[in-house]
Formats: C-alpha cells, sequence, structure tokens
C-alpha cells in the first residue's frame, strides 16, 4: 500500500518532467536547425521583405502610440517623485535613460510579440494543419529555409529599427509632457537630454531589441511548427507563441541589463 | 515483369503505443497505378508519408529506384522529391500565393525560371486540367472543393515527375466531380508515363484508376492483385471492404 502510493507520487512528479525535458531538447533541435538554415542557402530575399514590412511598417503605429505614452507617464511620475527631494530637473535625464534602455525596448518588443508573434504562430500552424508544410517538402523546399529563416532575420532586424523610432518617439513624449505641463524651457529640456545622452544608454536597447526579436520570430515559428489538430490546435500554438514569448522577453531583459550595466 | 519502381520491405512506424505500420511489405512497379485501400486510420496516410519522408520509419527499407531513403541525406531525399509529385487530400495550396504561383512553385523556387515563362507554364497546366486561364489570378481560397483539387494536381505534374502520389483525390468531391478528378489522374499519368501510388477508400474510384490494388489492414498489406482478382478473390477481408459491410472479420473500432 505504502509503496503503491509512493509510486504514484513518483509517477504523477516523473510525467509532467519527462514532458517538459521533451518540449526543451525539440525547442533546441528546432533552434540548431533554424539558426544552421539562417546562413545555409538558398535564401528567399522576397519573403523576407514581405515579413519586414509585416513586422515592421505595420508595427509602426503600435509602437509609437505605446513610447509616446510611456515617456510621456515617466516624465509625469519622475516629476512629482523626484519634488520629494528637489530633484525636479533630472526629468529630462530620467525620461532619456528609462526610454532608451529599458521602456522602447520591452514594452515595444511586448506589443509586437502580441501583434507579429500570434499572427506567425497563426499563419505557420495553419499551414501545418492544412499539410502545406508537407507540401513544401514534396516541392523540394526545406520549410526552414523557406519559412523560419526569413522570420528570424526580418525578427533581428526589424526590432531595433522600431526601437530606434520608438527611443525618438518617447524621449518626445517627455517633451511634450515636460514643457507644456510641468514648465521646463525647451531649449533646456534639449540641451540635458542631449548632454545626459551616452551610447551605452542606445546601444544596449537595441542589442536588447534584437534579442528580443529574435524570440519573438522564434516562439511564433516554433510554436506553429508543432501545432497539430486543427483549428484548436492552432489556437493553443497562437497563445503560447504569444505566452512564451512575452516571459522570455522579460527574463532575457533582466539578464542582457545584468551583463550591460552591472559591474 | 515490369522493374520495381518503390520498393518497401518491413517498414514500422509506432506513434506512442500505437502500432500503425507493422510489417509493410509492397512493391510498386514502373509505370503502373497501384492503389492502396483500406479503412480510415489503418496507417494508409502514414505509409504515404514515410515514402515521401515526411515522416521517418521506426524501422525497414524504402527503396527508390534501387536507391535506400530511409535515413538517406536530406541532398539525396531532395533529389528523389524532385522526381515526386503529390496530390494532397485537402489540397495543401499556398493561401498566401496566388493559383498559378502554386502552380509554378517549383519552376519558380527550385529551377528559377522567370516569372513570365512561369506563368505561361503554369496557365498551360491549367488548362490541362480543364481551368481557365482567368482562375490564374484568383487566389486558392476563392476557388471550389473541386478546382482546388485541379490546382493541386496541376501542381503535382508540372515538373513531369515519375512518381506521383495521390491522397484521397476524390474524397470530399460529388460523385460526378470525383469522376472527373479520376479522368483527370488517368490522363496526366499516362499523358507523363509516370509511376502512381494512390490512397483511397471510394471504390468508384478504385475500379476506374487501379491496375493493382493492395489491402492495408491492421498495418500490413494483407492482400495484393489485379481489379479482376479483386471482384473474384474469397478473402473475407477484401469482401466485406470492397461490399461495404459492417459484418465480417473487419471489427470497426470505435
Amino acid at each position: 500500500m505504502q509503496k503503491k502510493r509512493i509510486e504514484n507520487f513518483l509517477r504523477t512528479l516523473g510525467k509532467p518532467l519527462v514532458k517538459f525535458i521533451i518540449s526543451l531538447g525539440n525547442l533546441a533541435s528546432f533552434i540548431v536547425k533554424s539558426l544552421y538554415h539562417c546562413f545555409a542557402p538558398p535564401y528567399y530575399p522576397k519573403i523576407f521583405i514581405r515579413q519586414l514590412l509585416d513586422m515592421g511598417f505595420y508595427s509602426l503605429p503600435v509602437v509609437g502610440l505605446t513610447t509616446i505614452f510611456a515617456g510621456m507617464v515617466i516624465a509625469l511620475q519622475s516629476y512629482s517623485g523626484f519634488a520629494r527631494f528637489g530633484a525636479e530637473s533630472a526629468v529630462a535625464s530620467v525620461v532619456l535613460i528609462s526610454v532608451t534602455r529599458e521602456l522602447a525596448p520591452v514594452l515595444s518588443a511586448l506589443m509586437v510579440a502580441g501583434r507579429v508573434g500570434a499572427a506567425m504562430a497563426a499563419e505557420i500552424g495553419t499551414m501545418r494543419v492544412t499539410e502545406q508544410i508537407d507540401a513544401l517538402v514534396t516541392l523540394s523546399t526545406n520549410p526552414f529555409k523557406y519559412l523560419v529563416a526569413p522570420r528570424l532575420w526580418s525578427g533581428m532586424i526589424v526590432l531595433p529599427l522600431l526601437v530606434l523610432i520608438g527611443d525618438v518617439i518617447g524621449i518626445f513624449g517627455g517633451y511634450v509632457v515636460g514643457v507644456y505641463k510641468l514648465g521646463f524651457n525647451p531649449a533646456n529640456y534639449i540641451n540635458s537630454t542631449l548632454q545626459n545622452m551616452e551610447a551605452i544608454d542606445i546601444v544596449s536597447g537595441l542589442v536588447k531589441a534584437g534579442v528580443f526579436g529574435f524570440i519573438i520570430a522564434l516562439m511564433g515559428c516554433y510554436n506553429g511548427y508543432r501545432s497539430k489538430g486543427g483549428a484548436q490546435g492552432v489556437g493553443e500554438a497562437t497563445t503560447n507563441a504569444v505566452v512564451s514569448a512575452s516571459i522570455l522577453i522579460l527574463i532575457f531583459n533582466y539578464v542582457l541589463t545584468e551583463v550591460f550595466f552591472s559591474k | 515483369m515490369a522493374e520495381v519502381k518503390i520498393s518497401i520491405r518491413n517498414l514500422y512506424k509506432a506513434f506512442g503505443k500505437k502500432q500503425v505500420l507493422n510489417g509493410v511489405n509492397l512493391d510498386v512497379r514502373t509505370g503502373e497505378s497501384l492503389v492502396v485501400i483500406g479503412g480510415s486510420g489503418t496507417g494508409k496516410s502514414v505509409l504515404i508519408k514515410c515514402i515521401q519522408g515526411l515522416l521517418t520509419p521506426d524501422m525497414g527499407s524504402i527503396k527508390i529506384d534501387g536507391k535506400e531513403i530511409v535515413g538517406a541525406r536530406e541532398s539525396l531525399r531532395s533529389d528523389i522529391h524532385s522526381k515526386m509529385g503529390m496530390l494532397f487530400q485537402g489540397g495543401a495550396l499556398f493561401d498566401s500565393l496566388s493559383v498559378w504561383e502554386n502552380v509554378a512553385f517549383s519552376l519558380l523556387e527550385n529551377r528559377k525560371t522567370n516569372r513570365e515563362k512561369a506563368k505561361t507554364e503554369a496557365v498551360r497546366v491549367l488548362r490541362q486540367v480543364g481551368l481557365a486561364p482567368d482562375v490564374a489570378d484568383l487566389s486558392p481560397s476563392e476557388l471550389s472543393g473541386g478546382m482546388q483539387k485541379r490546382v493541386g494536381l496541376a501542381r503535382a505534374v508540372i515538373t513531369r515527375p515519375e512518381i506521383i502520389f495521390f491522397d484521397e483525390p476524390t474524397t470530399g468531391l460529388d460523385p460526378i466531380m470525383a469522376d472527373v478528378i479520376n479522368d483527370l489522374i488517368i490522363e496526366s499519368a499516362k499523358g507523363l508515363g509516370a509511376t502512381t501510388l494512390t490512397i483511397t477508400h471510394d471504390m468508384a474510384s478504385v475500379r476506374k484508376i487501379a491496375d493493382r490494388v493492395a489491402m492495408l489492414y491492421k498495418g500490413k498489406i494483407i492482400w495484393q492483385g489485379t481489379v479482376k482478382e479483386m471482384d473474384k478473390t474469397d478473402d473475407p477481408y477484401v469482401r466485406q471492404f470492397i461490399n461495404g459491410c459492417s459484418q465480417g472479420p473487419i471489427k470497426v473500432e470505435i
């Protein structure tokens, strides 16, 4: 009786663990394969360009809105917070640092994960369940080269570009609130922003964005590629793509910050 | 006797605990039309996917033109794929591309034909399967099921493959459209002199297109012969299947 209970306990513990390890292995082999096919020819430039447009150009409104409000709210918050110890003049540099290092990359990545990662998983998942991926193989086309590699490349390239634009818009948001609401002198605000700007602030944000873009595309492709079981499976893949990408973005945000700024 | 094009020996494939292919032995001769029949879930699709390298069998050997493809390197496999065409059950047309881009996919992506030439060729093949040139610029989702099958067929034959696979070509079509598709299959296969392997459970289709019939049951080929032999056989499994009786040695698993 006792033995059986222990056996059952171990079994309930073991099954999810084994499943977890199997899925880690699957993901690892997917990553290795994808990276190989990212570099090995043939390339599909046309698909890459379409992905660039889909991921980049059409994400501009979302990223713009997100970052402008992020910059505005940081200006407001830091002003009222710093007033406690008379450091209101730091608003411009706080906006600069928080937008370029954190807010623009992380918030843009989360928005793009919701917009693009989900769409990727849904598209590739539908291709999987309607046998379009099998059809690609029978037409002598490697789905990793045709579907996955262009998306990974475009993710890695497009997100830093978006974040660069987001940086400008976010800082502008801070400027608008600073000048029109908090009464800063426009010239002083701009001056103090420019004087405090350091390359590392921008660069670290762009590197983060590149990593996040890779994560978004990877999770979209991986979950889509492995989806099965019709409409429900595709729905699941879509959800998983967004959730896993978002969590990984937050984790890697910490890790990368540690790499860049902990001395 | 004609040469053997595809030779399958002792093929095993399981998904978890479910043993789907349980030692399949089957030869497809050059230029013949072999039809594999069997109930739903007997592993017909798995068999065809193993031959194409879409699934890796657990054990056994598949030779095409005498070359082993189980465990073969990707370069050999892609060589072999360029000799094959496949008509998928649902058509499996790429919905991000137009009809003619679907048909000309291999020409555009693998042979780097220029777009104008590829389109002319696609329109020619589309006409062969009975579709008007103005269909070429539509998107696959705008087509009916029968038209999608035709486009799928056009895509499968445009590269003039030596082997063509048909996965339930008539499923989901009305009887007349099914017969039209059967005619097209015969026409295009004969026109190319291709070897074809069809899986189906539509007996009308079998009688029309098969040179030889093989029956798959519980993961094994339990019977094979010509259509005439099929109608005369005493094999209780085959008899039950071709007559469509619920009573007999085949038990439907629910």
